[in-house]
């Protein structure tokens, strides 16, 4: 059984976001999926500082201090992009006119609660940024992390034991062993890595998964 | 004539006051007004609380103003950050008051100030630690989550240019939460990196009518 590395993940996230969608990608491992949006398709991103249409970053002499993305990295503006304030942003984002929000997590639960802002660590100084707001915000929400820990425990989880970012608001999760959709009828796998097989996948992740693979 | 421009940012705070609430735009550096938080320091107003969608970076500009144990409390959505050590230091040790609040709920707070709203509801941080205490509702089988505003006596916030009425635009992502802090203060200083002739913004272009603007201050660019 070979996992998939981080750019197959992103390159499978990539793979399910159709033409003329609006996507947020969150800061960490989603901020690749943009690496291999199709080019045949037009797919417009959202970053919460204030831009639509974000494009790549630029070479380092093209660098505009005033031209971030929310992690505060340069990058460029395509055309036809759009700059607008922080209350707009986030308006737009609540109001449900985003598609798609692919965020990192700590962990998940079956019913599609998300924990990936604050380990909740005595002495960890909390810092929430945008997350509770995307995770909320567009249509569905993606969530991309590893299947497990690096102690080996799952990720997805009956009830989140860290602090929550949100309740019931992931629809999918893509791993490094599998593609789970969270439905009201419970985790349905949609793909896995070759050679595993649904009664490894469910001894690995602690819970019921149902498969018509 | 109404002119707002004032002869540097010393002028432009001499009413600065201990105990003063400042909005401070800025979305890292970017938008961030640097000349007016070093007017601040010089300032020496203390107590204060400062509203920021970030803590401070390295030992410069909001670093450096809590570093001289000036702000009392601090209201942001992201403190810590990989330089924030002079944060970290103080918040770690007592000295300093934080309200984390999600950054969509930060700007709406904002802008219901600025806009004579009393409290909303919203579903941002519903069911979180961040949520714990407030009074929740829920709407069209939907929960939401009552803020309220969050009135500031001066607003600090950076635009590209400005006329002497007050009008500003700013520049790309820079703009961030400086139209919304602009509506929220009983003072509203914008540095700008240029005053232009009244007229030559296109009205259709303005993104902060002037109305919102108190003081303009003309900095020299860093670029």
């Amino acid at each position: 059984m070979q996992k998939w590395n981080r750019d197959q993940m992103a390159e499978r996230v990539a793979r399910d976001i159709p033409e003329g969608a609006y996507v947020n990608l969150g800061i960490g491992l989603p901020t690749r999926v943009a690496n291999f949006l199709p080019c045949d398709r037009e797919i417009i991103l959202h970053t919460e500082n204030g831009l639509l249409g974000m494009g790549p970053a630029p070479d380092k002499d093209n660098e505009d201090p005033d031209l971030i993305n929310a992690g505060k990295h340069p990058v460029t503006a395509l055309p036809g992009a759009a700059f607008f304030h922080h209350a707009d942003s986030f308006a737009m984002m609540r109001g449900g006119h985003l598609d798609f929000c692919v965020l990192g997590a700590f962990q998940v639960s079956v019913t599609g609660d998300i924990a990936n802002w604050h380990t909740g660590a005595p002495g960890a100084i909390p810092a929430v940024g945008g997350a509770m707001d995307l995770a909320v915000g567009a249509r569905r929400t993606f969530v991309m992390m590893e299947h497990l820990t690096k102690n080996g425990e799952s990720k997805i989880v009956t009830t989140c034991t860290y602090p929550l970012t949100g309740i019931g608001c992931v629809s999918r999760i893509y791993t490094d062993l599998a593609i789970i959709d969270i439905t009201p009828a419970g985790l349905r796998l949609v793909d896995m890595v070759k050679g595993m097989s649904v009664v490894e996948l469910m001894r690995l992740s602690g819970v019921a998964i149902s498969s018509a693979l | 004539m109404i002119d707002k421009r004032r002869n540097g940012v010393t002028d432009a705070l001499a009413d600065l006051h201990d105990g003063a609430t400042i909005l401070i735009g800025g979305f890292g550096v970017a938008g961030m007004p640097a000349n007016l938080i070093d007017g601040v320091i010089k300032n020496g107003a203390r107590d204060l609380t400062i509203v920021s969608n970030n803590a401070g970076q390295g030992e410069a500009g909001l670093a450096l103003l809590l570093k001289h144990r000036r702000v009392r409390k601090i209201i942001c959505s992201f403190p810590r950050q990989s330089d924030s050590h002079v944060f970290d230091g103080l918040y770690r040790s007592g000295e300093i008051e934080l309200e984390v609040v999600p950054q969509g709920n930060l700007a709406e707070r904002i802008r219901a100030a600025g806009a004579g709203i009393g409290g909303f509801f919203t579903p941002t941080g519903y069911g979180t630690l961040l949520a714990e205490g407030k009074e929740t509702r829920e709407i069209a089988s939907k929960h939401y989550v009552l803020e309220f505003p969050i009135y500031a006596d001066f607003a600090l916030i950076r635009a590209s240019r400005g006329d002497r009425w007050g009008n500003l635009v700013y520049r790309k992502t820079a703009r961030n939460f400086g139209p919304v802090m602009a509506t929220a203060a009983k003072i509203t200083i914008a540095e700008v990196e240029s005053v232009v002739e009244l007229g030559s913004i296109d009205p259709e272009a303005v993104v902060t009518p002037g109305i919102y603007v108190d003081r303009l201050v003309e900095i020299q660019p860093v670029r």
